[in-house]
């Protein structure tokens, strides 16, 4: 290994190595692991960027097209790997333009580490050069963030960083590096991981005598039904949740986040919550005995109208955030901690059972569902292709082996509905904060976190316009990224929202695309466009086949709709199949 | 249920920042902060907010978890007026000449607890320490006078069931903390105990 820093020598004196504030900040994400950072550099970043030149054998850095792309690059590389994602960024607008990224990965609990230059700090607070106040603007959408004015600080407040990332309930962290300390040289004695902060509890301690009446109230039930999040995912607690729900044989459903901790074709498998999931979950949960509801946090989507949310159940409430317990939904027995902790000494006491009938119920509302949405739906009548006619053929192709990472609206819901899924942390998507322009760079990073897997981005026309200025970074750097986009020449879910709530009134959803094939050209990657049902197989297969990224468009119905639905201000039991019905 | 006063204790690191990542707590669901107090405590490098606001206990358990969720907080609990003794002070500036010619001013001072903090030729300062509604009498009674400024601090208050800081942190430094530093404490033992 080389030294790159300048070596201080004197006879009657030990070796000291001087290292720069910015060695300091590379020597960190070696030492944590980090072997891509996504970033763009600027004036109050150049130190890092000077020193990241000397790194280049050990430390791939991604070069984006906007630090919007940056950060949502590194929340894909997160969520398809479970690592933190690395991101540098310069001051003032570099930084502002990771704001959007942050409240993203701050409520869907993604792990980051965000570096920004920041200017000298004798300049703060005097309207410098692309000087913004980023510590304050970023403090309600960080899990924790520091501005370092000194270089010796850098080793711990970085070890701490990390630690704060990936631990607990995991979230974005932001470390604010000013110029004169990524410059300074100081007597650097290495670095040494962060493994516990006195103020900071990343897991509460498992309660046995929670878990016992979990247990209790789950021996005695007769219609249990488990829901479950992201949680499942980030506590690494796949098994641990499928030997839970196998033993106890409980009908199982997941939000949006959650999507992919079990197989999609699991037998206790009954589908997505919330206002466009699956019917029978939605419905069911008013008639539940015990709900169990692990590693999620009652999302407004998820419950529709809480004064009319699941009021006849005992709600068991396992979760390692101690704010997440009671704050939507009241939890008669809350059982806090890791559930990777928490689900088998649960899964010790419960009886083997099966509800035989109580999931036969599941299906039947599945099945009114298959009659009346999702046969049209994936196998349409008519001549215009649907969204979820192509995630179909997709999921024929891939096997269910892919990493799907969707976009935001109607594109979304279809894929999240219809795709299926072999393996976790297949699913990514803006789940809390809904940002349009997610998917590409989000995909760009899936690549980097998971090289051996196919990640498909499913973009929307609108979706995509917003940041596919990231083209260009697949251009230079060659991730193979599988784009589609499904292209209906409408903002479809506000469109659809405004057919149905806003008496037709189409304000401003007409949005007109460029040729995206074209577009795609320009940055050298391959497109195909096709709006016939006969074209869509061999274009997927073309699509997936191609060596590196291809984009294909289809053309879909200008005017579906995403249904079932439950109605914003309405429960959950009064979810909606079609239109009529509202 | 109604909303109620209701006096929030935060221990934490003395870190730039956080006071703006407490008061964002509030903000963001638009409660306003009656009185704010930061302090040192009786260990060194702990600090201490104390917060004042009007809510019902439902939101300020949730405001407290919120706030015990910041990496730098040690610990956050609420208290209801009952639970705590707190004093506020306030100053008040007279003019001498009135003091020095109305002997009833005097009296009057002495009587609501008030004592002296600067004499000047121009005007005199008085210093009261209590509870509001003293501060407040004060203000009625000094106004004829020819009240020319008025200032009251924020809260200060020590819980009454508190044992303090030292003990605490002790379990908080370690790598497994006891029971002491659960944060789920509350949940079955409501009743009787002051911490959220």
């Amino acid at each position: 290994m080389q030294t790159f820093a300048p070596e201080k020598e004197t006879t009657n004196k030990p070796t000291v190595i001087s290292k720069t504030g910015s060695q300091a900040v590379l020597e960190a994400f070696l030492a944590e692991g980090v072997e891509t950072v996504f970033g763009y550099p600027g004036g109050a970043i150049m130190p890092i960027y000077d020193a990241l030149y000397d790194y280049n054998d050990r430390l791939k850095h991604i070069l984006v097209r906007h630090e919007q792309g940056a950060i949502h690059a590194a929340q894909g590389f997160a969520r398809v790997s479970g690592r933190t994602g690395v991101v540098f960024a310069t001051s003032g607008p570099g930084a502002t333009n990771l704001v959007t990224g942050l409240a993203d990965a701050m409520i869907d609990s993604t792990p980051l580490v965000c570096i920004t230059g920041q200017v000298f700090a004798h300049l703060l607070g005097t309207d410098a050069f692309q000087e913004t106040d980023v510590i304050n603007i970023t403090t309600p959408v960080t899990k924790w963030n520091y501005q370092v004015t000194d270089a010796t600080e850098i080793p711990h407040v970085l070890a701490k960083a990390f630690y704060i990332a990936n631990s607990g309930r995991p979230g974005p962290v932001l470390v604010d590096i000013t110029k004169n300390a990524q410059l300074q040289l100081f007597e650097y004695s290495g670095y040494e991981k962060c493994t516990h902060i006195r103020s900071y509890r990343p897991k509460p301690i498992v309660r046995k005598e929670y878990i016992e009446q979990a247990a209790e109230l789950i021996n005695k039930a007769e219609r249990p039904f488990v829901i479950f999040g992201q949680g499942v995912i980030l506590g690494k607690a796949e098994k641990e949740f499928k030997q839970f729900i196998e033993k106890a044989g409980i009908p199982a459903a997941w939000t949006i986040m959650g999507m992919s901790a079990i197989p999609t074709e699991h037998p206790l498998a009954v589908g997505m919550l919330g206002m466009h999931g699956n019917y029978g979950p939605n419905v069911l949960t008013n008639e539940c005995d015990v709900l169990i509801a692990i590693g999620m946090r009652f999302d407004d989507r998820v419950t529709g109208r809480l004064d009319k949310y699941a009021k006849q159940a005992k709600v068991i409430h396992f979760d390692i955030d101690p704010s997440e317990i009671d704050k939507n939904v009241k939890a008669d027995v809350p059982v806090w901690g890791d559930c990777k902790e928490t689900l088998p000494l649960l899964t010790k006491m419960l009886e083997q059972k099966v509800y035989p009938q109580w999931l036969q119920k599941f299906r039947d509302y599945q099945q009114k569902e298959e009659d009346k949405v999702i046969r049209e739906e994936l196998n349409p009548t008519g001549d215009i292709l649907t969204m979820g006619e192509v995630i179909r053929n997709l999921n024929e192709l891939t096997g269910g082996d892919a990493v799907v990472v969707t976009d935001v609206g109607q594109h979304q819901m279809v894929a999240c509905r219809y795709a299926k899924y072999n393996q976790s942390k297949s699913n990514i998507t803006s789940g809390g904060l809904g940002t349009m322009g997610y998917a590409l760079p989000a995909a760009i990073g899936a690549c980097y976190g998971a090289p051996e897997r196919k990640v498909v981005a499913i973009i929307g026309d609108g979706g995509f316009q917003m940041t596919l200025q990231e083209l260009g970074t697949i251009m230079q750097f060659k991730p193979n990224v599988k784009i589609i986009i499904l292209n209906n020449n409408f903002l479809g879910m506000v469109r659809q929202w405004q057919q149905l709530f806003h008496e037709k009134r189409y304000s401003f959803v007409d949005i007109q695309s460029p040729d995206f094939v074209q577009v795609a050209k320009g940055f050298g990657i391959p497109g195909k466009s096709i709006s016939q049902r006969s074209e869509l197989n061999a274009a997927l297969e073309e699509l997936l086949n191609t060596n590196g990224s291809f984009l294909l468009e289809v053309m879909v119905g200008k005017e579906n709709n995403v249904f079932p639905m439950v109605p914003q201000g309405r429960g959950v039991a009064e979810i909606v199949l079609s239109k009529e019905e509202i | 249920m109604q909303k109620k006063e209701y006096t929030i204790t935060v221990y934490t690191e003395n870190q730039v920042g956080l006071l703006n990542r407490i008061a964002i707590i509030f903000s963001r669901r638009k409660i306003n902060i009656e009185s704010l107090n930061t302090s040192p405590t009786e260990v060194d490098s702990v600090h201490r907010f104390t917060i004042v606001i009007n809510e019902f206990e439902d939101v300020v358990r949730k405001l407290c978890r919120q706030i015990e969720k910041q990496v730098e907080v040690l610990k956050a609990y609420y208290n209801t007026e009952e639970e705590i003794v707190w004093q506020e002070l306030a100053l008040y500036k007279v003019p001498t000449d009135v003091i020095a010619t109305e002997v009833k001013v005097e009296r009057l001072l002495r009587e609501n607890g008030a004592h002296t903090v600067v004499i000047r030729k121009d005007y005199t300062v008085f210093a009261v320490a209590g509870h509001r509604e003293e501060t407040e009498a004060l203000i009625k009674v000094l106004e004829p006078y020819g009240l020319i400024e008025f200032v009251r601090s924020a809260r200060v208050a020590i819980i009454k069931a508190s044992r303090g800081f030292h003990e605490r942190l002790k379990d908080f430094e370690k790598q497994e903390p006891g029971e002491e530093a659960l944060e789920n404490e509350f949940l079955d033992k409501n009743e009787e105990i002051f911490s959220m």
